[in-house]
């Protein structure tokens, strides 16, 4: 394989791999304040995401840097043009991590309240815009000979993309709820399991209409059979839901969120960022990419140090695999 | 302002605000690793509560490090795309060996630290937090590296075709003669500030609450002062090792550090000048005889180029403009990292010495409590100011100037927008953050000495420490 298709690869993993773990993430910092109806249960339902979320959201740096490193250009074009929904993400983020450490410093109602209003738009507001982000990428931005984005923030918000923004929100919500009944116990497992079933249906239908909407402005064999199998282990993951098979509900949202994701990146392979003004604009690996030996030295690095890195984040997972009981 | 003045601000507030979290968070780490590993070793109780306390406060303050080290990542594509496009096959590499090797380090262990006190072995709860400093440091190290290419670029070759420049040897931007300076001298500064500030809370606790915990925190002050005391040294010996560098790769930065616009052989060190507004003439000043040409070439009768003559060479080489950076600025704000870091010190050293063989410190000296830790910080922000102001005018010295990086597409609107935003958010969360520094420090041991309870074959119980 070329190393330019490696590093296309490695990014797609690494976003694969954020949207999977700060999805369910995400999912509880949207839902744990309406899911928990007292301040144990909200306690312990944050409780469940408390010691990985941090680790999670680094997965997103990790693919912005890179991207930086591997194919500066799409850095430079897909940062730069979309100025205004990254910004917000950013906005969102920050306001999330800082309420998510400082929510349990004080106990007083009112700065619980405060800190969980923070946590819901930190959570809502990053899951939406990368759908939209997501969903730009694949259709495709009006980009210049120079690889600029020469649209304005309006041209971001397309009927696509907004479906994408609201798949990824209605995803991620089910995946969190499906997390929660994994990781707590008694009431609010169940009204969790419930919860996913109702929003899943809803998650369904859209992932269905925004794949699907995907495949036909840019898809391939390969990205159409990934897109099946990801609407499978979705309604795999549902199934096993109703049936309370809380694990394999979990395995079933994971990997169609992991499927649903490579499918996006199958579809735009070997371009980066398609132009919808001129297809000799397209932005591709190619022209994106940095120096045979940068991603060189940058593939043995990575193969030496992300198996590494898997370990311990999974040995984090195994430290705190039990139920977290409210009390 | 064009989008260039505004990406520039923007840069600057975002960049300043990060790294007065950056320094505490560096050394705190470390500290309370030391204070961890001490009651392990020892097994007193004070040491653990003292782990507990100071860890709390460095965890309020990771979370701001953290959520404002996000913007700066990405805001190299945001605002300077034309930048990312240039350095991106060089600069990229160490900024993803940071994320590689050193955020999930980090964000992992520091998870395992807060959640895993009653659900790891002792050792490998220990442990733990050392992955953190290792991480902290790591982080620092590539990051730095990646600056230091920008102000001396090493280990790559321009392409004229692609107009950008490509990594060669990343060995040699690792091993920077910059960065192996410039690390020393950053990590020993972020100790002055770590240590100010466990010394400062102490302090601030013997005098206001003279009955309540005396011995733990007379331990806490003799730490953080020797800390500071120590750092010190190493800021200074790894300043003076910096400053040649520097003048042998950035000979106008030193002569802006000194506003020296005539070539001298020997130079004098202003401590103080009055003048005019550019700083090109001086009605009056405090010189010490030789002191530049020493911190400049290890000489007392060295030669220090002057701006002028400088100004000249670069012209040839590069073509006409000018190459000055702000010159006021460079001179003041070099005097001010150096005066204001000497001061904390000094602080250092007096309550060393005031509170020696169990003496109790004067009630006035409460009043040293918040300056303490102030100081290192303010002086860190004046050394950044310094170096990243006197690389100006070029963002990759001798290659990109910093007009040429900004984002060519981005509008002027959209920098307004996210300066104002980030500005704003950031002044709420200054205010969220240090009230609740203020209460914890308040606060004090009181609930640190609780025992784990929760035996660990039970199920998770959310726990206090943290959430």
């Amino acid at each position: 394989m070329e190393l330019t298709t490696v590093w296309f690869v490695a990014i797609a993993t690494l976003w694969t791999g954020y949207f999977v773990l700060e999805g369910f993430d995400f999912g509880v910092g949207m839902l744990y304040r309406v899911l928990g109806r007292n301040e144990p249960e909200r306690r312990a339902a944050i409780s469940t995401i408390g010691p990985v979320w941090d680790g999670n959201e680094v997965w997103l740096i990790m693919a912005g840097a890179a991207t930086f490193a591997a194919f500066p250009e799409w850095y430079a074009t897909l940062f730069s043009g979309f100025y205004l929904p990254l910004f917000a993400i950013l906005v969102g983020l920050i306001v999330r991590g800082v309420a998510l450490e400082y929510r349990g410093k004080r106990d007083e109602p009112e700065w619980r309240a405060r800190m969980d209003a923070m946590i819901v738009v930190g959570s809502v507001l990053p899951a939406l815009l990368w759908g939209v982000a997501f969903g730009n990428i694949v259709r495709g931005v009006p980009l210049d000979a120079g690889h600029e984005y020469v649209g304005g923030f309006g041209t971001l918000l397309n009927p696509f993309a907004l479906l994408g923004g609201l798949t990824f929100v209605a995803v991620f919500v089910t995946h969190g709820a499906i997390f929660l009944a994994l990781r707590t116990t008694d009431d609010l497992r169940v009204r969790a399991n419930r919860l996913a079933t109702r929003t899943g249906a809803v998650a369904a239908v859209l992932t269905i209409a925004f794949l699907a909407w995907a495949q036909a402005l840019r898809g391939d064999t390969v990205s159409v059979i990934v897109t099946i199998a990801a609407i499978v282990a979705f309604a795999g993951g549902l199934v096993a839901n109703l049936l309370r098979r809380e694990g394999w509900a979990f395995v079933g949202t994971t990997l169609a969120i992991g499927l649903a994701v490579v499918s996006l990146f199958v579809a735009l392979f070997p371009d980066v960022m398609p132009s919808t003004l001129d297809p000799g604009s397209t932005l591709t690996i190619v022209d994106a990419a940095s120096t045979p030996y940068t991603l060189k030295a940058m593939t043995i690095i990575t193969a030496i140090f992300m198996p590494l890195v898997l370990l311990y984040q999974g040995w984090t997972y195994w430290v705190f695999r039990k139920r977290v009981v409210v009390a | 302002m064009d989008t260039l003045d505004l990406a520039r601000w923007q840069f600057a507030i975002t960049t300043v605000y990060h790294f007065f979290f950056v320094p505490v968070t560096i050394s705190l780490v470390a500290i309370t690793a030391g204070l961890q590993t001490a009651w392990y070793r020892t097994g007193k109780e004070k040491y653990l509560r003292l782990t507990k306390f100071y860890g709390k406060l460095f965890l309020i303050n990771i979370a701001m490090g953290v959520v404002t080290g996000l913007v700066q990542e990405f805001q190299f594509g945001m605002n300077w795309s034309d930048y990312s496009r240039f350095v991106g096959d060089v600069f990229g590499a160490p900024l993803a060996l940071e994320g590689l090797l050193a955020f999930f380090l980090e964000s992992t262990f520091i998870g395992l630290w807060i959640f895993g006190w009653d659900r790891l072995p002792k050792l490998v709860h220990l442990g733990c937090i050392w992955m953190v400093v290792l991480g902290t440091q790591l982080s620092a190290y590539f990051i730095l590296a990646a600056n230091s290419w920008m102000q001396n670029p090493v280990g790559f070759r321009y392409n004229a075709a692609r107009g950008r420049a490509e990594l060669t040897d990343l060995w040699a931007v690792l091993t920077n003669k910059v960065v192996l300076v410039t690390f020393p001298h950053t990590i020993f500064a972020a100790f002055m500030v770590g240590g100010a500030f466990v010394a400062g809370v102490a302090l601030w606790h013997l005098v206001r609450r003279p009955g309540t915990d005396r011995d733990v925190f007379r331990s806490a002050l003799k730490i953080g002062a020797s800390v500071v005391l120590v750092a010190g040294v190493g800021v200074a010996i790894s300043g003076d090792l910096q400053g040649k560098v520097m003048t042998e790769v950035q000979p106008m930065k030193m002569a802006a550090a000194e506003a020296l616009y005539e070539t001298e052989k020997p130079a004098s060190f202003s401590v103080f000048t009055v003048g005019t507004l550019d700083g090109s003439k001086e009605i009056f000043s405090i010189k010490l005889p030789y002191l530049l040409s020493f911190l400049a070439t290890g000489r007392f009768d060295g030669e220090v180029q002057g701006i002028n003559s400088l100004q000249e060479a670069y012209e040839q080489l590069y073509g006409p403009g000018s190459y000055k950076p702000n010159i006021p600025l460079t001179y003041w704000t070099f005097r001010l990292m150096i005066g204001v870091g000497m001061a904390s010190a000094a602080v250092a050293l007096w309550l060393l010495w005031t509170t020696r063989r169990g003496r109790a410190p004067a009630r006035w000296l409460v009043w040293l409590a918040a300056p303490l830790p102030l100081l290192p910080l303010v002086a860190n922000t004046f050394g950044w100011i310094f170096t990243e102001t006197g690389r100006q005018p070029w963002l990759v010295f001798g290659l990109l100037p910093t007009a040429s990086g900004v984002s060519p597409g981005t509008t002027s609107g959209e920098v307004i927008t996210s300066l104002v935003g980030f500005t704003a958010l950031y002044g709420v969360l200054a205010v969220v953050e240090t009230k609740l520094l203020l209460r914890t420090i308040r606060t004090g041991l009181a609930g640190t000495d609780a025992p784990p309870d929760t035996a660990p074959d039970q199920p998770d119980k959310p726990l206090s420490f943290a959430y």
